[in-house]
């Protein structure tokens, strides 16, 4: 037993201090250094890292529900960075390096498990994307192979290896690729800025932002306007609600991803298990449920509610590929709204509106990129608006220039 | 044994004549045909069936009605099965679940003595320190998760979908629905009356509605009859109705089958959970819902305690004292939480069966036998204020003790309807609110408990619905009110012990959810995700309303502004098999297919389709693949080209429809000749290309690629939605069968099989026409396309795809004098490679623009517009970063494993420039060749770059101009 349990057992009273992890309702002050727009992972952890890294401690995280409760709550909780690109390779690989160190440094457990990620290809084309993937990786240091039908069965002895009239091939198989106690990521976060002196307001909605000679001056609340110096939007799933009520438009499609999940089970799946060409990931979490996902629905929409359709689609290929999960359970069934750009890459940076920064385009790459994305949001508040490298390609402009960072292929049903 | 029943009419649901063997734990037991596991099983004295998730407790049924996660246990390849819910069957082999060792003795149990050091969250505060250490610790923490096993093994089994369409669609077949029902069809509209019970009639089936126990059974005989006999209603029972989706639109789950409803209007009358007390250890076995035990005799004749304490939040209970009283239960006393019962006259009934009843007092904690295997008497106290008692009490003996603390809505499908729960602080329930218009609710799933009332208000929602469906009611709407008050304010008692749990499911204790609150997570959102209230496998159906209070007190805030967690579909679990269905997992086969398979070809996936990629063993594939490519550049050769897309395009406005979709000008394309078609996006990225045929003045039959064809043929037809040009757009993918026959005597081939002139005056290259292909059965009416894809005199022939199987045989027979040859995918990539012709998908990525591919010379810049033509301008015009570039590297590196494959990067210095897309060893070239994508810098014929290769190998390349093979086009021009 960790000395932690035992120190928990010897206490009569629940050993920790009222609003040890997060502060209570505070009032909200009418102004700010910096205002963070939304409270899930990314937002916190700009403020975390403001705070931590800078010292810029007169932050307000402004949040119209409850921490980390969109699509920090509803994503399937995918770490891993074998994308395609050079440029989301270096990110995605930094914040995979940060995820590792989290637990310890937020002395929160965030359950961090490192299953390795593995991708089917059914196909002479998928080899070859794969193949690509896999040397990027390779290059900037990441443990990525392209391996058999033999070393994908020794991995998931479970696997149909041949599924309806698609074999598998081959697979990518990302041995950094994890997995995490999404909430956790946030709350550790939350905690964190918090203590250092950030304040979160939940239930705390904004409806305007203020803008004077092209320069964000404060933001309209459901609580009272607050001024402020510097605006960090990051709310997926609203970005180009909230950049319009800024004044400006982003290049965003904004569509539901649904995931679902089985009662619990004794593990049998290590790996996160994804085929693109079935549209269909698979992975077991640490309480034993099986979550399932997929494609995003096929139509633009803000609305969370699921559907029965895409879960038929869905589970006939997952027991296509598992075909003794036909009789598990599935237990719930939920949405998230992503925010989709054309190359599927993020937007991060300056936006039209100056001091008025974007954390944006998020589409299902979101929590992967928490730790990563925080720390450079936080670098490029801290430096009035000097773009940290490692975001540099990910900028508005590229849409008006043409130089995407495309990274469909890296994307679908892996996320 | 069976075990000792009650007598008829308790065991509405068994046979007595049918006795059924089973076993549980690997022993034997007996039961009735009717029987559930779990009512067969209390009925011989066996009451353990389950250990809790995080301690291990013995739990057994709560609620008789598959709403609890106590009755889990496991069939052979079956986990986590209701026991109370799935009946049992001749020599089903039940076990238990989630234990160490056996059911009985489950070394696990221990944990049960180690709650105080597992705090709420405790995972969140330990097993991270020292770094690293976490790794252990979650393989360990893994095996104990999780409820029961897989069996790798099962297979689905057959199951499969029905759409059904119905006028009024009823979710719950007791008073209310059979009611609504009867009210409903009586109008002459179609109904459908979904019930997850065996029988129809809800609460009447177990319940007690007035003292001597007597009406429930008469009203249920008449109206069930009623409903069953009526030509207009269809009744699906052991049905569920598993969600609620977007216009009432319904899975029903009945056996192995999915049913798709669309109701126009769907009435709700699927009842309430009955609540439970939160005492110190509410969760022995032997503490059930009063409702459960009602379940337990009348439905199954099964006793469920000898000596029974009933603890009442409401009149219900006391209709259950009553009802166990008649059945021989001895009821030591009747516990009432409230002041007094509402009903006087209830309370002079329980009085007259010599129950003593005791009111304002609560049970405090239920003492358990050894191991915690089964209730042995109850602590009652006086409440002294909420949530408070005495110091001292009565300690009464049983071994049953039936709670009511309250109702709770069967919210789920409503909500999922986006309906909202708002809670009434005077009758301490939460009440349905903002329904869709479409949407009814009645009986008790709307507060409505009275049994008149009941009856009313399923009339009354179903003459609501026949408003809406435009038949006009014949009378008034019955206004309905119900005044009985089911819940009792605060059924919840702080033990300094704990172990009053408030989710069965989880373990939680009212500390784990105060403590959440505590230390900052005080959303009823946190609070779950943080303690994992309402996570398990019931959702919360119980542990909803205990939190929602108790999270209200912690946090100072009313219990309806702290709301309760979203309920999402399903109702209930569903089985993957269920909702899967058949799979549908459909390939496609060209007309030939069974040629190519009797020739021996190796078939592989493109798309959906099914295509050879060689003919012969996959072990001879490099052989094969050069024989092939050898019989196309110096013999003749057929491939089958069936899967490429074809579109057809007519209408007077077909020329303009092409000119604005695609990159090249069509409008001046000369009826009989063909053009190369690009297809750019509109953000001027390369998705497909093909061949564009102009057989008449409005007419075009244009060609795509296999896989991309159906997004071409979507793309088209959106954009002409916005158009609106005067043009039929067809997918005429699968009406044509084809083949490429390619090779310098291809001409002669094709001249045997066609009266058409085919010399190359009469029939030059990029023509095309209409003509017949002669068979000894007949002609077949073919378009021939003069095409150069693999670099030799060539011609396409498209049939309708009946005739393909003819065509393919008359080719063959045709060509055999010249030594024709098929070829495969495969082959024709090597040799459309040494033409260096790019495949879109395969050359191309999400960012390839024409200037990139060398496309410039396929792009009309006269013409005012296509699609993507300003993104085109704008990438073509700004500085190149990359370009894509035909290579040669000596042919031996490939005996050294040297030879680059299709995904390898290039590099430039440190930095990776691009990626290698295609690459082959030529046999016709004698050297490796290849296209990849280089820097801007790098892409001068005849300047080197580094392609890192497998291993970690680097190579160096050389620009080489396109194409590698005949570079004058001679050969596919002549």
């Amino acid at each position: 037993m960790p000395f932690s349990l035992l120190k928990y057992g010897l206490n009569n009273d629940y050993p920790f201090e009222k609003d040890a992890d997060l502060p209570a309702p505070s009032t909200l002050k009418s102004h700010y250094d910096v205002v963070i727009i939304g409270g899930g992972g990314h937002g916190v952890a700009t403020a975390y890292y403001l705070a931590k890294y800078h010292g810029i401690t007169n932050v307000a995280i402004l949040e119209k529900g409850y921490l980390g409760g969109g699509n920090t709550a509803r994503n399937t909780a995918v770490i891993r960075s074998n994308y395609l690109t050079s440029e989301g390779v270096k990110f995605y690989s930094e914040s995979v390096k940060m995820y590792q160190e989290l637990s310890n440094e937020f002395d929160f457990n965030i359950m961090y498990s490192r299953r390795g990620q593995l991708t089917l290809a059914h196909t002479d084309s998928a080899i070859r994307a794969f193949r690509q993937r896999t040397e990027v990786n390779k290059h900037f240091g990441g443990k990525t192979e392209l391996i058999g039908p033999q070393e994908i069965r020794e991995l998931v002895p479970t696997l149909n290896m041949n599924p309806g009239h698609m074999p598998v091939l081959a697979g990518l198989w990302h041995m950094d690729g994890a997995t995490a106690r999404h909430d956790a990521v946030a709350w550790g976060y939350a905690k964190g800025a918090t203590q250092r002196g950030a304040e979160l307001h939940q239930l705390t909605e904004v409806t305007g932002v203020t803008v004077e000679n092209g320069k964000v001056t404060g933001v309209k609340t459901n609580r009272g306007d607050v001024g402020c110096g510097v605006v960090v939007q990051a709310v997926a799933g609203h970005s180009s609600i909230l950049a319009e009520m800024a004044g400006f438009r982003l290049p965003i499609v904004t569509y539901p991803l649904q995931a679902m999940v089985t009662q619990p089970v004794k593990p049998f799946l290590n790996p996160l298990v994804s085929s693109p060409a079935f549209h269909c990931y698979v992975q077991q979490t640490g309480r034993g449920e099986i979550v399932i996902g997929g494609g995003s629905d096929p139509y633009p929409l803000y609305g969370t509610r699921s559907n029965l359709e895409l879960k038929e689609g869905l589970l006939v290929h997952a027991v296509e590929l598992f075909p003794f999960m036909s009789n598990l359970k599935l237990m719930r069934q939920w949405a998230g709204i992503t925010d989709m750009t054309s190359d599927y890459s993020p937007i991060m940076g300056l936006s039209p509106v100056d001091n008025y920064y974007l954390d944006a385009g998020w589409g299902t790459w979101g929590f992967k990129s928490t730790p990563i994305c925080g720390k450079t949001m936080a670098e490029l508040v801290a430096s009035g608006g000097k773009v940290p490298e490692l975001i540099q390609p990910f900028s508005l402009d590229r849409f008006d220039t043409f130089r995407q960072v495309n990274e469909m292929g890296a994307t679908a049903a892996s996320h | 044994m069976t075990g000792e029943r009650l007598n008829a009419p308790m065991g509405l649901l068994i046979n007595r004549d049918q006795p059924v063997s089973f076993s549980f734990e690997g022993r034997h037991y007996r039961g009735y045909a009717g029987d559930s596991i779990a009512s067969a099983l209390i009925g011989n004295g066996q009451w353990l069936m389950s250990r809790s998730f995080k301690y291990h407790r013995p739990r057994s049924v709560l609620t008789m009605a598959g709403q609890d996660a106590n009755t889990l246990v496991q069939l052979a390849s079956d986990p986590n099965v209701l026991a109370d819910r799935t009946p049992v069957s001749e020599a089903l082999r039940v076990e238990g679940q989630n234990y160490a060792g056996s059911l009985e003795g489950d070394r696990d149990a221990l944990l049960n003595h180690f709650g105080r050091f597992m705090p709420v969250g405790f995972y969140y505060r330990a097993f991270y320190k020292p770094k690293g250490i976490w790794d252990w610790w979650e393989k360990a923490i893994r095996k104990k998760a999780g409820l029961g096993v897989v069996d790798l093994n099962a297979t689905a089994g057959y199951h499969d979908k029905e759409f059904l369409h119905y006028d009024v669609v009823i979710i719950g077949a007791g008073p209310a629905g059979l009611s609504a029902a009867l009210t409903a069809a009586d109008a002459g509209v179609s109904v459908l009356l979904v019930d997850e019970n065996p029988v129809i009639g809800g609460a009447l089936t177990y319940s007690r509605f007035d003292p001597a126990g007597v009406h429930a059974d008469g009203l249920r005989n008449e109206l069930s009859e009623k409903v069953l006999n009526h030509t207009n209603i269809r009744v699906m029972t052991e049905a569920t109705c598993n969600a609620w989706f977007t216009d009432n639109w319904l899975p029903v789950i009945q056996g192995k089958r999915l049913y798709k409803v669309r109701a126009k209007e769907c009435i709700v009358a699927a009842g309430a959970y009955e609540q439970h007390v939160v005492f110190r250890n509410n969760d022995l076995p032997g503490v059930m819902m009063c409702s459960a035990a009602d379940r337990l005799m009348k439905l199954y004749a099964v006793r469920p305690g000898k000596k029974a304490v009933i603890l009442a939040g409401n009149d219900e209970a006391y209709l259950t004292a009553l009802a166990l009283a008649e059945q021989g239960v001895h009821v030591a006393a009747l516990i009432d939480m409230r002041d007094k019962a509402q009903d006087p006259a209830l309370a002079d009934a329980v009085a007259e069966a010599c129950i003593n009843i005791k009111t304002g007092m609560t049970v405090y904690e239920a003492l358990p036998q050894a191991g915690n295997k089964h209730i042995r008497a109850v602590d009652v106290r006086a409440i002294t204020g909420q949530g408070k008692v005495a110091d001292q009490g009565e300690i009464i003996d049983c071994d049953l003790l039936c709670m009511s603390a309250g109702f709770m809505p069967a919210y789920q499908l409503l909500c999922q309807a986006g309906a909202r729960l708002s809670y009434d602080d005077e009758r301490a329930r939460f009440e349905i609110t903002d329904l869709q218009p479409h949407l009814h609710i009645a009986g008790s799933v709307n507060g409505v408990y009275t049994l008149n009332a009941v009856l009313a208000d399923g009339k009354a929602k179903a003459l609501k619905a026949l408003e809406l469906l435009g038949k006009a009611p014949a009378e008034p709407v019955p206004a309905v009110h119900c005044e009985k008050q089911m819940n009792y304010h605060w059924p919840i008692f702080k033990h300094p012990q704990a172990k009053e749990f408030v989710d069965f499911d989880e373990d939680l204790q009212i500390k784990d959810i105060v403590n959440a609150t505590r230390i900052g997570y005080r959303d009823v959102q946190l609070v779950k995700r943080f303690s994992t209230v309402g996570m398990g496998p019931s959702q919360g159906r119980h542990s909803a309303l205990p939190t929602a209070r108790l999270v209200a007190d912690a946090t100072e805030r009313s219990v309806s502004e702290t709301g309760v967690t979203t309920a999402r579909p399903p109702f209930n679990a569903e089985k993957l098999a269920v909702i899967a269905g058949r799979a549908f997992d459909p390939y496609r086969q060209s007309a030939m297919h069974h040629r190519h398979v009797e020739l021996g070809a190796k078939m592989i996936p493109a798309g959906s389709w099914q295509r050879p990629a060689f003919y012969g063993a996959a072990e001879n594939r490099l052989e094969c693949i050069a024989k092939e490519a050898h019989a196309v550049r110096n013999k003749v050769a057929v491939i089958d080209v069936s899967t490429l897309g074809g579109i057809e395009l007519r209408g007077p406005d077909a020329a303009e429809f092409m000119n604005r979709i695609y990159t090249f000008g069509f409008l001046k394309q000369a009826v009989g000749r063909t053009r190369y078609a690009v297809l750019t996006n509109e953000q001027g990225v390369v998705i497909d290309d093909g061949v564009s045929c102009r057989f008449a003045e409005d007419c075009f039959y244009v060609t795509a690629t296999t896989t991309g064809v159906d997004s071409v043929y979507r793309n088209m037809t959106r954009w002409n939605a916005m158009w609106r040009l005067r043009v039929d757009i067809s997918n005429v993918t699968s009406a044509f069968a084809a083949v490429n026959l390619a090779g310098p005597d291809s001409r002669k081939v094709l001249e045997k099989i066609t009266d058409l002139d085919v010399s190359a005056q009469a029939f030059p290259y990029l023509d095309c026409h209409e003509a017949d292909i002669k068979t000894a059965a007949g002609n077949i009416p073919a378009r021939l396309l003069r095409v150069g894809f693999v670099g030799e005199l060539g011609y396409e022939i498209h049939v309708p795809s009946r005739y393909g199987e003819a065509l393919w045989d008359v080719v063959m027979q045709a060509g055999a004098e010249f030594g024709i040859t098929p070829f495969g995918v495969e082959t024709q990539r090597l040799l459309r490679l040494e033409k260096g012709h790019i495949i879109v998908s395969q050359d191309t990525d999400g960012m390839s623009h024409p200037g990139e591919l060398s496309l410039g010379w396929a792009i009309n810049r006269k013409k005012p517009f296509f699609v993507g033509c300003r993104s085109v301008d704008i990438v073509m015009n700004a500085k190149q970063t990359r370009k894509l570039v035909g290579f040669t590297l000596p042919a031996d590196l490939r005996h050294k494993g040297l030879k680059p494959e299709e995904g390898h990067i290039v590099l430039r210095g440190d930095d990776i420039s691009g990626n290698i897309t295609s690459c082959e060893y030529s046999p016709a070239l004698d050297a490796i060749i290849g296209l990849g994508y280089v820097g801007i810098d790098q892409a001068d014929t005849g300047s080197q770059f580094r392609i890192r290769v497998s291993g970690g190998h680097e190579v160096q390349a050389v620009v080489t101009e396109l194409p590698f093979y005949d570079a004058d086009n001679k050969r596919q021009e002549m």
